[in-house]
C-alpha cells in the first residue's frame, strides 16, 4: 500500500464534499456546548469513540469485502438514529466515490449506489490498493477533523491550537483504527452484530436540531 | 469572444445530451440573484432552465428566487457551503456538480443550468469541471476601481457584468473609467453594462446567453 495515497484521500483538501460538514460541531456551538479550546477537545474526542468507532469499523469491513456492501449498509442505518446524519452521510458518500473513481476507476463496481460515507471511504480504500486499517484510521481521522476545521471557521478558535488538539489523539486515532482492522480481519468468531455500535444521543439530537434552522453554515 | 475552455472531465459537451452549465460569481450584494431572476424571467419561456444557487448560511437566494415566481420551485436547489462559497465551486465542487445531476436527472432534458455562487470576493472563478461558461457580476457602488483591481473574476469570466448602471451618478462612478479598465484587462472578452431597474429581464445578458447555447451545441 502506498502512505501517500493514504494521505491523499484522508487530507481535507481531497474534494469529496467534506467541507461543507461540521461534524455536529455547528449545532453544539449555536447552542453553546462547544465554545472554546477545551470544549471542542471533549466534543472531538467524544466523537472519535462514538461515531469515529462507528465509521472505522464500517470503513474497515467493507475495505476487507468478506460482506456484501448492501448488508454493511444496512447494518450503517442501524447504527444513526437521525435521519438527517443518515441523508448527510449518504450524500458525502456518494460524493466520495464520485470524486475517487477519476482516480481509481474500480470504485465504479461498488454496488450501492449512495452508500454511507464509511462504507465508500472502505470501497475507495480497496480500490486504492489500501488495507481495512488504513481505511479505519481514515475514517477514525474524518471524525476527528471535520469538527476541529468546522470549529476553525465558526468560533475563530486558533488553527494552530486545534490542530494540535487533533495531534494529540493520534494515539487514540490508532487503537480505534486497529480494533476496527482486527474485527475486518475475522479475529475471534465474529459477527457483524459485534461491530461496534457506541452511540451519542446529543449528536443524533444535535443534527436533528441543525437541520431545522434556519440560519446554517454547514450542511450538517 | 468567450474563452477557449477546452474539454470538461465531467461530461461531453452536447453530445450526451446534458444542459450547458453557466456560473454566476461575483462580489456580496452586485446583484447575481437579480440576474438569474432576469434571466429566468426572459429566457423561461423558451428554455428549459435548472437554477442551483449556493448561499452562505441560509436558504434566502433560492427563496429569493422561489418568491419571484421565475421558475417553478423544484427547479431551484440550494447547496450549503460550510463558510467556503469559492471552495464549494472552485476546489471541491462535489456537492454542486450533484445538485446540478439531481436536477437534470429529474427534468431531463434541461437547456441551461445556472449556477449562483455564494458572494464572495474579487478571486472566486468557477471550476471548468462544474461549469461550461462563467459570468462574473460587479456593480457600479463596489467602486469603479473594481475592473482595475482585476483578480480572475474580472480577467477571465466569459462575460463581465457591470451592474446598476442606474446608481452611478449618486455614487459618483465613472463608467467610462470602469469599460476602460475592464477592457484593459480582459482585451476581447465581452463586457456588459446593466440596469435590471431598467431592463428587468436583463436582455443584454439574455442574447449572451442564448449565443453561448447556441455555439456550445454547434462548436465550430
Amino acid at each position: 500500500m502506498s502512505v501517500l495515497v493514504a494521505l491523499l484521500l484522508a487530507d481535507g483538501r481531497f474534494p469529496s464534499g467534506g467541507h461543507a460538514h461540521s461534524g455536529g460541531v455547528e449545532e453544539a456551538a449555536t447552542s453553546g456546548r462547544v465554545a472554546d479550546l477545551e470544549s471542542l477537545r471533549a466534543f472531538v474526542a467524544g466523537r472519535l469513540e462514538t461515531a469515529g468507532r462507528v465509521a472505522a469499523g464500517l470503513a474497515a469491513v467493507a475495505c476487507g469485502g468478506r460482506w456484501p456492501e448492501a448488508v454493511l449498509d444496512a447494518e450503517a442505518d442501524a447504527r444513526m438514529a437521525s435521519p438527517a446524519l443518515r441523508a448527510a452521510s449518504r450524500r458525502q458518500g456518494r460524493q466520495l466515490l464520485r470524486s475517487a473513481v477519476h482516480a481509481w476507476p474500480a470504485v465504479a463496481r461498488s454496488t450501492v449506489e449512495s452508500p454511507h460515507h464509511a462504507l465508500a471511504v472502505g470501497v475507495v480504500s480497496a480500490a486504492a490498493g489500501l488495507a481495512p486499517v488504513d481505511a479505519a484510521r481514515w475514517a477514525a481521522y474524518d471524525a476527528v477533523m471535520t469538527p476541529a476545521t468546522a470549529a476553525v471557521r465558526l468560533l475563530g478558535l486558533d488553527p494552530f491550537l486545534v490542530s494540535a488538539v487533533v495531534a494529540g489523539l493520534a494515539g487514540a486515532i490508532d487503537e480505534v483504527a486497529a480494533e476496527a482492522a482486527a474485527f475486518a480481519a475475522g479475529e475471534g468468531a465474529v459477527t457483524l452484530d459485534d461491530l461496534p455500535c457506541p452511540a451519542s444521543p446529543l449528536l443524533d439530537l444535535g443534527a436533528e436540531l441543525h437541520a431545522l434552522r434556519e440560519v446554517r453554515l454547514f450542511a450538517s | 469572444m468567450p474563452h477557449d475552455h477546452g474539454h470538461d472531465p465531467h461530461d461531453t459537451p452536447a453530445g450526451d445530451g446534458r444542459a450547458l452549465r453557466i456560473g454566476i460569481g461575483g462580489p456580496v450584494g452586485s446583484g447575481k440573484t437579480a440576474l438569474v431572476a432576469a434571466l429566468c424571467r426572459t429566457l423561461g419561456d423558451e428554455l428549459r432552465l435548472g437554477v442551483v444557487t449556493n448561499d452562505i448560511y441560509t436558504e434566502e437566494d433560492a427563496e429569493f428566487l422561489r418568491r419571484a415566481g421565475v421558475l417553478a420551485d423544484d427547479r431551484i436547489v440550494a447547496v450549503q457551503t460550510g463558510c467556503c462559497p469559492h471552495t464549494a465551486i472552485r476546489d471541491d465542487i462535489s456537492a454542486n456538480l450533484e445538485a446540478v445531476e439531481d436536477l437534470e436527472a429529474r427534468h431531463r432534458p434541461l437547456d441551461l443550468v445556472l449556477v449562483e455562487s455564494g458572494g464572495d470576493n474579487l478571486t472566486a472563478t468557477f471550476s471548468r469541471g462544474l461549469v461550461d461558461r462563467q459570468v462574473f457580476v460587479i456593480d457600479v457602488a463596489g467602486g469603479d476601481k473594481v475592473p482595475r483591481k482585476g483578480g480572475p473574476g474580472v480577467t477571465s469570466s466569459d462575460l463581465l457584468v457591470v451592474n446598476k448602471t442606474d446608481l452611478a451618478a449618486m455614487v459618483g462612478a465613472d463608467l467610462g473609467v470602469m469599460a476602460r479598465d475592464a477592457a484593459a484587462k480582459r482585451g476581447d472578452g465581452p463586457v456588459l453594462f446593466s440596469s435590471l431597474v431598467e431592463d428587468r429581464g436583463a436582455s443584454a445578458a439574455a442574447d449572451w446567453v442564448r449565443a453561448q447555447l447556441a455555439a456550445w451545441r454547434h462548436p465550430a
